[in-house]
């Protein structure tokens, strides 16, 4: 648990205005709506709102796979939104760690060789091995995906993400497919690499209980911030149920 | 409500198979090819087949054949007394030369005797232009159809013949094939030549006088009844010819024009049968990696329909339609092709061969054949994928499938660490399924030996050209003389207009016979010292004649079942026809016909003669030539002559016209499967690996770094394939080499490194080329979409 004041740290995203239209079939859909926010390095935000409020949207734009129709994205004085295609790459390459839902691992390379495909392309990555220290698989390195259990496969994806030394780490319900326990023990990962690395993290979630460990809850609904809200008093994983 | 023209299945059906258009048409493709080879040569063999058996039967052609010095009449009466002899034509045959304007080539030429007021009762002649000869007008010829049309010739024209040295002014009243003469070669050479061989047929009577042969003949054709074996006449032929200079009598099967015709259908026969089957193999393959990797993406769909009440033999005809409806798009694609190509092929075999009407069709025969070929490829292709499919039960197919299993061997461990990463997923790709790339190595490799064999033809021909022309034969012209002459007449020709040196050449007619075997062959004196005349082996080395004892060619000791060292019955058939024992000193690997040699003083000396020439070879001053050809023409010792060098035009222009086709047909099939084949790994592999690649996107790999992992992959399988379609097209080449290996041709197998490099480097460019096709695929990538669900 920690209650150290707020400190005046760097702004990592300033987001200003975004809104993003997109079509599907013959529906238009308005998923973001004059989102304004701004992240600061280290923190531990959590997005929480229901499905189809703009969450996902919003993080896929902050992780360059997306850009948004308009406003301002701000990330350490670039701006995403008029970045383009090999630009986006370039940023996702050096700055960014991802974690999904669904993994999304290599199955035919080893835990071990999942990292290492990022650390083979970034310009000051961690050895591999001490990525998966974090999240504590040393003993499963040689492990193809298909001899992991879903909350080891998580947290692969996790020292995947965290093995170039990102400068943000966007996870997208990282617990969404795991039961409790195993949730927690991703969790404590996730808390540990932004304690450790001081890492600026964002996790996407419906489950409200998550929202006790981070440093401050943003709430989406019909694709606008309806609340954001710094936390003074972090909850640690493990002590969090649902 | 509304009804729908196909059942629901049905139309999904319809519409799976649309949904995956570009890959069901790569599977077509390379199902086409096999079936269009199928009915290309298929086709063409019932038409060459059902054209010759109707065209033998209503010309009536031979079934033994005959040539001898002279004999009176009344001995062709006693060989139709022979029992199953049905019919009996006794004629006089010679060679001649003709000339048609004075400035152009003559022409060298076969006449033939046909009667005046009957039509000839074996080997009749069939009438194309014009009308039949007058009895009363000698001067009245036939000109062979092919003949006529490639120098221009119609009823009414005037050629002047030198027959037996005296000149004739003959009238052609009509042009005639004949079923001896469907495939006519010039005397000595190795390919049709119209321009400068032809056959004319001309009034019983005035050839007769023309060769003082009044009252008698010198050549002899029957038939036999129907089951009558032909061994038992030919050798009755041959003892009542005996006295009269027989050399010995020919069953059809080794008449020269049928010989050539089997020989080709024969062919097609066997390439019409393997390279389909092999086709449609890869065919077969390709459809199962299709379909295997379709239906692992219907899982749910087949748990749904399932659960929907849909028995397992429902669903699996189901599935087992899409691979018909794929094979039988291939099927459509492939008929209509083949037949395009067989009326192509047809067109050269019309060139070739002259039938009355070799009209192509496609019988219903063949396209059943292919239709069931087909059906046979596809339900193979389909049954595992089909299966597997189907048997998971819908409980465990309604989840989703786990991350695919990989397993780190032993092996691997040693070679995964020297790896990069992205390598390392391409190879652990392809172990994972190692049938499967296989298969698609096995295609590919097949594509490369296709278009491998193409080229290795044209390669061994170039060489055979080159060894033939330049090293094996020296002399520039070779003189065949109308009777044996002394040396004398050999001195004479070498006081020609042109000529620069002349060696004389000695041929006995004989037959050969060891055990059961025997053959009927012309042995060639050999001198000592001979500068143009030598035996040469295919590699141009010369061969020194010993001096006693018999050096044969390859194919004659095969055909005679002799090796060096075992002894033969020489039977001459001229002169005195002395009989006597011979050792076979030596066989010699050689590339056309089939040859038998001696020293020359061993043959006058059993011959009890002198310097005796049956014709002549000579160093020929190229421009004087022409000069030369009629100073020849003129003289009548002269039956023959032949320039080297128009002789090696004409082969090379009759198969560089017939490999060029072939060749481009090659090219299309070898791509064809190339690009299917390599365009369906491609597009099986993108659908396997799409979360993958766009998670490596997602991890910030640049595009190209992620073409390098799905384009990696078929580079692998493109060289793996490489040595494998090298092999397969040394196979092959070999293979076909066998096929055509014949008493005429021996055809040395000689695969040159440009033939494989070029089969190689299109077969890469055509894989190539596929890949990027589906690397665009890439490009297209929905990072966030293929991110969010589970596979």
């Amino acid at each position: 648990m920690s209650t150290q004041a707020p400190v005046q740290r760097a702004t990592v995203f300033d987001i200003q205005h975004l809104t993003k239209t997109y079509r599907v079939g013959e529906l238009e859909v308005r998923a973001l709506r004059d989102v304004t926010l701004a992240l600061t390095a280290g923190e531990f935000v959590v997005l929480l709102g229901p499905s189809g409020s703009g969450k996902s949207t919003l993080l896929n734009i902050m992780g360059g796979l997306d850009v948004p129709t308009s406003g301002h994205v701000g990330y350490q004085g670039h701006d995403l939104a008029t970045a383009d295609e090999s630009r986006l790459t370039a940023y996702r390459r050096r700055h960014v760690g991802f974690v999904f839902q669904f993994y999304n691992l290599i199955p035919s390379l080893t835990a071990l060789e999942n990292v290492q495909l990022v650390t083979e392309i970034a310009t000051d990555p961690m050895p591999p091995g001490d990525a998966l220290h974090v999240v504590g698989l040393d003993d499963r390195r040689d492990h193809f995906p298909a001899q992991l259990s879903g909350g080891e496969q998580q947290r692969v994806a996790i020292a995947r993400a965290i093995a170039k030394r990102p400068t943000v780490l966007l996870c997208d319900e990282p617990t969404g497919a795991l039961d409790v326990s195993t949730g927690i023990v991703v969790l404590e990962a996730l808390e540990r690499v932004n304690r450790e690395l001081g890492t600026t993290t964002v996790v996407i979630t419906h489950n409200a209980a998550i929202a006790t460990m981070a440093d401050r809850v943003i709430r989406l609904a019909d694709g606008r911030v309806t609340a954001n809200e710094p936390r003074t008093i972090k909850a640690a994983a493990r002590e969090l149920s649902w | 409500m509304v009804t729908l023209p196909l059942s629901a299945l049905n139309l999904k059906l319809v519409r799976d198979l649309w949904g995956m258009r570009g890959q069901s048409l790569a599977v077509a493709m390379v199902v086409a090819a096999g079936v269009a080879i199928y009915v290309m040569y298929q086709a063409n063999l019932e038409s060459l087949r059902d054209t010759q058996r109707a065209y033998y039967a209503n010309q009536r052609f031979g079934d033994v054949f005959a040539s001898l010095t002279r004999a009176p009449r009344t001995v062709a009466d006693k060989i139709a007394g022979l029992p199953g002899v049905t019919a009996v034509e006794a004629r006089v045959v010679a060679r001649g030369s003709v000339t048609i304007e004075p400035h152009e080539p003559s022409a060298t030429v076969v006449l033939v005797s046909i009667p005046v007021t009957r039509r000839p009762l074996v080997n009749d002649v069939l009438l194309r232009r014009g009308r039949w000869i007058e009895p009363e007008r000698r001067a009245e010829i036939l000109a062979s159809d092919g003949f006529a049309s490639a120098r221009g010739l119609a009823p009414g024209d005037r050629v002047t013949a030198l027959i037996n040295g005296h000149r004739y002014r003959l009238t052609i009243v009509g042009t005639a094939i004949s079923p001896e003469f469907v495939y006519t070669i010039p005397p000595g050479e190795l390919v049709p030549d119209d321009r400068r061989f032809g056959v004319l047929w001309m009034n019983e009577q005035a050839l007769a006088s023309a060769m003082d042969m009044d009252g008698a003949f010198n050549d002899l054709s029957l038939r036999l009844a129907p089951r009558v074996s032909t061994s038992p006449t030919a050798s009755a032929v041959d003892r009542l010819l005996a006295p009269y200079g027989g050399l010995g009598a020919t069953p059809r099967a080794l008449q020269l024009s049928h010989w050539f015709v089997d020989n080709e259908l024969a062919q097609l026969r066997t390439f019409g049968l393997l390279l389909p089957s092999i086709f449609l193999l890869v065919g077969a393959f390709t459809l199962n990696v299709a379909l295997t990797r379709a239906l692992t993406l219907q899982r749910t769909q087949i748990a749904a329909l399932k659960a929907l009440g849909y028995g397992n033999a429902a669903i699996a005809w189901h599935y087992v339609k899409w691979a018909l409806l794929i094979a039988a798009i291939g099927l459509a694609i492939g008929v209509s092709i083949g037949s395009w190509l067989g009326s192509a092929l047809g067109g050269l075999y019309n060139d070739v061969f002259r039938f009355p009407e070799l009209r192509f069709r496609v019988p219903l025969r063949v396209l059943i054949g292919a239709a069931v070929l087909t059906a046979g490829a596809a339900a193979a292709g389909a049954w595992s994928a089909v299966r597997r499919a189907v048997r998971v039960p819908p409980a465990e197919a309604m989840r989703p499938e786990g991350p695919a299993r990989y397993r780190q061997g032993r092996l691997e461990r040693t070679w995964a660490p020297h790896l990069a990463i992205a390598s390392r997923m391409v190879l652990r790709h392809l172990m994972r399924r190692p049938l499967r790339a296989l298969s698609s190595v096995a295609g590919i490799g097949l594509a490369v030996a296709v278009l491998m064999v193409g080229l290795v033809f044209i390669s061994v021909i170039d060489r055979i050209v080159a060894m033939q022309f330049s090293r094996i034969e020296r002399q520039d012209a070779t003189v065949v003389l109308a009777e044996p002459r002394s040396s004398a007449a050999v001195h004479a020709l070498a006081r020609l207009p042109g000529v620069l040196a002349a060696e004389p050449e000695r041929t006995v007619a004989t037959r050969i016979r060891a055990g059961h075997h025997q053959r009927a062959v012309a042995v060639t004196g050999i001198s000592r010292g001979s500068r143009l005349h030598r035996i040469v082996d295919h590699e141009g080395r010369d061969v020194p004649a010993p001096l006693s004892g018999l050096v044969l060619s390859r194919a004659l000791a095969d055909a005679l079942g002799v090796s060096p060292g075992d002894h033969v019955m020489l039977e001459v058939l001229e002169g005195a026809r002395p009989q006597r024992d011979a050792m076979v000193e030596q066989v010699v690997d050689d590339v056309f016909g089939v040859g038998a040699y001696m020293d020359m003083q061993t043959l006058h000396a059993l011959m009890r003669e002198g310097d005796v020439s049956t014709g002549a070879q000579l160093l020929v001053d190229p421009r004087q030539e022409s000069a030369l050809a009629s100073a020849l023409d003129a003289r009548p010792i002269v039956a023959g002559r032949s320039f080297k060098r128009q002789v090696a035009q004409s082969f090379r222009d009759t198969m560089s016209a017939n490999l060029n086709t072939t060749t481009l047909i090659n090219l299309l099939f070898a791509a064809t499967i190339a690009v299917g084949v390599v365009y369906n790994a491609a597009r099986v592999s993108l659908s396997e690996h799409s979360r993958e690649l766009a998670s490596l996107r997602v991890l910030g790999f640049t595009r190209g770094e992620i073409s390098a992992v799905l384009l990696g992959e078929l580079a692998v399988l493109t060289v793996a394939a490489l040595p494998v379609g090298w092999m397969l097209g040394y196979g092959l080449a070999w293979a076909m080499v066998q096929s055509v290996q014949s008493e005429v041709y021996r055809i040395p197998l000689y695969v040159s490194h440009r033939a494989v490099a070029w089969a190689s480097i299109a077969i890469i460019a055509a894989a190539a080329a596929s890949g990027l096709a589906v690397r665009r695929r890439l490009d297209r990538l929905d990072l966030v979409a293929v991110l969010k669900v589970e596979e």
